[in-house]
């Protein structure tokens, strides 16, 4: 199982690249592997508003559903189409090619952007997989 | 890995979808070691039996099987089970792994006569299913496998090892089940892997998708206590012409005169989201049945689910997905049924 130093991370098993104030969203391998095959993705529509810690899709495998969540606040740019077609892609390259949407994150009055509280760093995440067994 | 009543078992070894697509285009491996196996023993095993269960057992023709329940004297199904009579007066009788200890206690106190006995612990069962099982089956085995036909069984070496081999299974598809010494379990698995130059192994979620497309129903979701044979569409399993009293008989012969208050019934989702066990299903905004298994098809592409929907409730009916109603076609099952072979 993979967890990529250069990524955050949130409690419900997503992680989030912040480029500038775009933020990239996916779901772990931990969370693809425990999810089984994906077969289908509802993500939030372009143009959307979403908000750090509530829910904005929802991840469909063979055995299980699970809610989307979005790490930061901000309106959505950008959402993964060949998904639609291709839903393996999250099992199969769950950083990569198997990225959800892309957000452009809200700007705080300090200039950093809004993300979720508790977002957690690589060694915290894994530390959180590994205590879920 | 997941504990499954007690065995620890995998829910999938790599892509599920990809052990559910072996099994309907190739072949795959299962370890089904955790299914009970009691042996009914003895004169009389038969009669005995026809008691004790739903089903007419004492007609079975020894080297055949028979798909039959052990019912409440409520009429409530207690476990469905797989019975093989493997000899005049021998009899398994395969139970899930879950009610093993229920169907145990109450063979051994309806069973006045022959011996009833726990044989789990010294049983292990592969199943090989999937169109080019048999001609796997057969490089490793002198049974003619063409004199075997669906729900029958023989005793046969496999790969040199003694077992019992019968085309059954739970997956819709052509298939042999191979009960055999736990010790000889690895070397049968290996043997066949061997034979096909690689097989692919199976876990409990390809199983359950298989046998959800196939129409079967799995104990603890269409089938319990709380339901009679009738109400899961499986009233044939119900022998009312045999001769005597059995456990659950009068309820059963008054369930089969009223009708069953609800019908189990195959849905097939019109959108991509999934119904889940437990999912209302919906007739407008009431409510009308309830989803006991549901999947994503992978053979069909589509979310197919059966649900147990109140015998006058009338199509169309929707599905409470989490709150937000999808449409679903009423499907006549099962979902899948495999092409007849030559």
């Amino acid at each position: 199982m993979s967890v990529p130093a250069e990524l955050s991370y949130t409690e419900e098993h997503e992680w989030v690249s912040i480029e500038g104030d775009t933020a990239s969203v996916g779901i772990t391998d931990y969370a693809a592997q425990q999810l089984g095959d994906v077969v289908y993705i509802s993500l939030p529509a372009v143009g959307s508003t979403v908000t750090a810690g509530e829910p904005c899709g929802e991840v469909e495998s063979t055995k299980s559903v699970s809610d989307l969540y979005s790490p930061v606040d901000g309106q959505v740019t950008e959402v993964n189409e060949e998904l639609d077609d291709d839903p393996g892609l999250v099992n199969a390259e769950p950083y990569g090619a198997g990225w959800m949407f892309r957000v452009r994150v809200v700007v705080g009055a300090d200039g950093e952007p809004a993300l979720a509280t508790g977002l957690l760093a690589p060694a915290e995440y894994e530390e959180l997989t590994r205590s879920a067994g | 890995m997941t504990d499954f009543a007690g065995w620890l078992m995998p829910l999938r070894y790599r892509s599920e979808t990809a052990e559910h697509n072996a099994v309907r285009t190739s072949a795959a491996l299962f370890d089904l070691s955790h299914m009970g196996e009691i042996a009914v023993t003895g004169p009389g095993a038969g009669e005995a039996l026809d008691y004790a269960l739903c089903g007419w057992l004492s007609t079975l023709t020894p080297g055949r099987a028979r798909y039959t329940m052990l019912c409440a004297p409520d009429g409530g199904v207690l476990d469905d089970l797989v019975v093989y009579r493997q000899a005049p007066d021998r009899f398994l009788v395969v139970a899930n792994a879950a009610n093993t200890a229920v169907v145990l206690a109450e063979l051994r106190e309806r069973c006045a006569g022959p011996a009833v006995q726990d044989e789990t612990g010294r049983t292990a069962l592969i199943a090989i299913q999937g169109p080019n099982g048999a001609g796997i089956l057969s490089r490793v085995t002198d049974l003619a496998l063409d004199g075997i036909r669906y729900y029958a069984g023989s005793y046969a070496d496999v790969a040199k090892r003694q077992a019992w081999v019968a085309r059954t299974g739970y997956t819709g598809e052509d298939g042999f089940e191979i009960f055999c010494a736990p010790e000889d379990a690895e070397h049968i698995w290996t043997a066949l892997s061997d034979a096909a130059g690689g097989l692919t192994a199976a876990g409990l979620a390809a199983r359950d998708t298989l046998r959800l497309e196939a129409g079967m129903p799995l104990y603890g979701n269409e089938l319990s206590a709380d339901v009679t044979p009738y109400e899961a569409g499986l009233g044939r399993v119900v022998k009312l012409d045999k001769p005597g009293d059995f456990v659950g008989r009068a309820a059963l012969e008054a369930r089969a005169k009223e009708g069953p208050r609800q019908v189990l019934t195959g849905l097939t989702g019109k959108s991509r989201r999934v119904p889940r066990h437990g999912y209302a299903v919906l007739a407008g905004s009431d409510p009308v049945g309830v989803v006991t298994s549901g999947a994503p098809s992978p053979t069909l592409g589509v979310p197919i689910a059966m649900a147990y929907v109140k015998t006058d409730a009338t199509a169309p009916f929707g599905i409470d997905i989490r709150g937000k109603t999808e449409p679903a076609d009423v499907t006549e099952l099962p979902f899948y049924r495999r092409g007849k072979q030559a």
